[in-house]
Parts: C-alpha cells; sequence; structure tokens
C-alpha cells in the first residue's frame, strides 16, 4: 500500500521548538500539508473542522494534555475518531505506554527521537512509504 | 545555611531535640499516672524544659531565616530557571532560522552537495530538541521548588516572626569571588550601551 503523502497532518506541541522540528522532519519526508496546534484543545477544535490522515501528539501540555486529546478522539461518535494517532513524548515509563494504549494510540515515540525514528513510526500506521 | 541548622550541635551532643521532647512529655505523663506524686512545682519545671526546647527549636529554625528562603531564595532560582528556558529557545530559534536559510541555499545549488547539506542540517534539526527535553526537566525543577517554597511558607505561618528572615543576605565572600555572580537576569542585567557609556565616563575621569 503507497502512502498518500498529501494528507492533511496535525501536530501538537506546547514547544514551538518542537513543532518545527517535526514540520521539517515531515516535510523532509515528503509530507507538505502539515498543522500546528499547542495543546489538545486547540487541537480538538482543529480535528473537528478539518479531515486529517495523521495526529502527532506531544502528552504534556496544560489545559488538555494529548492523552486527554486522545481520549475524546477515540471516544467520540464523529468520523475522526478512527484517525491514525502518534504520542511523541519524553514520558516513557511503562505506565505511560500502557496508558496511552489503553486509550487508543496507534504508536508512541520518545523525544529525543530522529528522522529515522520518525519515518518508522508513520510506516507503521500509515503503511511503508 | 547549613551551618545555622540544628542537626550539627545535636549529633555533637548526641541528643536531638525530639528526643528531648519525648522525654520531658514521657516524664510528665508518667507523673501524671501517679497522681500521688504529682506536685504542682514538678508540673512547673517540666513545663519550663519543654519551653525552652520549644524556644531554642523556633530561634535555630529563625536562623535558617526561612523568610529569606521563600521571599528571595527560591523566587531567584526560578527566575533563574526560567531565564535558562527563554534564552535556550531563543538560541535555539536562531539555530533553525539559519538551518532554513541553509536549506534554501541548498536548493539552489541542488545535486549530490544540496543532498549531503540537508542530511546534515536534519541532524542539526533533530539535536535541537534538547530545547524541549531541558525545559520540560527545567519545569519540573521550579515547580519542585515552589512547592518548597509552599511548605517553608506554611512553617513560618506556624512559627510567626522568629521565622521571618533579615531580608538581608550576609555575603561572606572575599577578594575577586565577591564580584562573581554570573549572568544577570535580561530585566536586571546592564545593557552593553550602558557599559560603553560608563566606560566613557570612566575614561573622561
Amino acid at each position: 500500500m503507497s502512502v498518500n503523502k498529501s494528507i492533511n497532518i496535525l501536530i501538537v506541541d506546547d514547544y514551538t521548538t518542537m513543532l518545527r522540528i517535526i514540520k521539517n522532519l515531515l516535510k523532509q519526508l515528503g509530507f507538505d500539508n502539515v498543522d500546528e496546534a499547542t495543546d489538545g484543545t486547540a487541537a480538538l477544535e482543529k480535528i473537528k473542522n478539518k479531515e486529517y490522515g495523521l495526529v502527532i501528539s506531544d502528552w504534556n501540555m496544560e489545559p488538555m494534555t494529548g492523552l486527554e486529546l486522545l481520549k475524546q478522539v477515540r471516544g467520540s461518535e464523529a468520523a475522526y475518531k478512527n484517525v491514525p494517532f502518534i504520542m511523541v513524548t519524553a514520558e516513557s515509563k511503562t505506565e505511560n505506554v500502557v496508558a496511552a494504549k489503553q486509550a487508543g494510540v496507534n504508536n508512541y515515540i520518545v523525544k529525543p527521537f530522529n528522522a529515522e525514528t520518525l519515518k518508522t513510526k508513520i510506516a507503521s500506521v500509515l503503511g511503508e512509504f | 545555611m547549613s551551618e545555622n541548622l540544628a542537626p550539627k550541635k545535636e549529633a555533637e551532643s548526641g541528643v536531638s531535640k525530639r528526643d528531648k521532647l519525648v522525654k520531658i512529655i514521657g516524664s510528665m505523663l508518667d507523673k501524671v499516672e501517679k497522681a500521688g506524686s504529682l506536685t504542682r512545682e514538678s508540673i512547673f519545671q517540666e513545663l519550663i524544659d519543654l519551653k525552652k526546647v520549644i524556644e531554642e527549636s523556633r530561634r535555630e529554625i529563625g536562623m535558617a531565616r526561612p523568610g529569606d528562603i521563600r521571599s528571595k531564595d527560591i523566587p531567584t532560582a526560578t527566575d533563574e530557571l526560567d531565564a535558562v528556558v527563554e534564552a535556550t529557545a531563543a538560541a535555539t530559534a536562531t539555530i533553525m532560522d539559519s538551518c532554513d536559510a541553509i536549506q534554501t541555499a541548498a536548493g539552489e545549488v541542488g545535486g549530490a552537495p544540496a543532498d549531503k547539506i540537508n542530511e546534515e542540517v536534519m541532524k542539526i534539526f533533530e539535536a535541537c530538541s534538547f530545547q524541549d527535553i531541558t525545559g520540560q526537566r527545567i519545569t519540573k525543577v521550579v515547580k519542585t521548588l515552589r512547592s518548597i517554597e509552599e511548605r517553608v511558607g506554611h512553617l513560618i505561618s506556624l512559627l510567626g516572626d522568629k521565622a521571618q528572615g533579615s531580608g538581608e543576605h550576609e555575603d561572606k565572600r572575599v577578594g575577586d569571588a565577591r564580584l562573581l555572580n554570573g549572568p544577570q537576569l535580561p530585566q536586571k542585567a546592564v545593557s552593553q550601551d550602558e557599559i560603553d557609556k560608563l566606560l566613557a565616563e570612566l575614561d573622561g575621569q
């Protein structure tokens, strides 16, 4: 299955540095349609109003965390309920990974990470490219 | 600060304040139990001893300047850490701006050299994620310091005036060491313009 690189991707992080890094890495991987949000609440609004093919979100944000965002998305009855969701976070404890998995995360990247890791994780969710 | 605290003195005497309090209260309870031997004088003496231990403890806590810790030391530390986060964020943004410019220039060159340049620039981008990680770690430390600040505030409210600090730190450093205070916070720092002006004034003297 070839990956459609024109999909809309939403990246969520409260650190603008991280948003910029991920956006740049995605661009290098061939994904140009990238939107940004700086917390879960803003991200949820975007998800409700636009169709995304992938959400890449940090965990530790205020007022709404990445995990809460994931739960709200998965708990919805709307079409976006099943949007592929990758958590990118510095939270690397086993219980964090378990909680994210139970909430319905598709993959989990621990910071700091490199372009190769991002590519591998995206491929595991969307298919090889 | 630590040299003012009681444990060193207690270690020398071998008896802690807590032990003393427990001993006095135990003795009082003993006497109350044996009501026959209870005299007004003995109870009074026990209370005097108890008061003395409590007063000493308050004085020693006061010497640790909890008021200064809450109003000056911790806020200074958190301001410094916030400044670290801001400075690294600004520096990282500058590095990434340069990376963008390099990539644009590489795109104009094209071919294998451009690919190599882009590959290396991506490594710089990846490395810039240090700012996010260090920022999160520093934020954690700031939260811990604020929690300590709250607890010290609670301690002060329990102990009253004796726990307040002097508001002034005695600087025990001598010689050049007295001049070393590290980088100033942006809002307190003297600008290069001000330094140039001062140097010019000194030259003119």
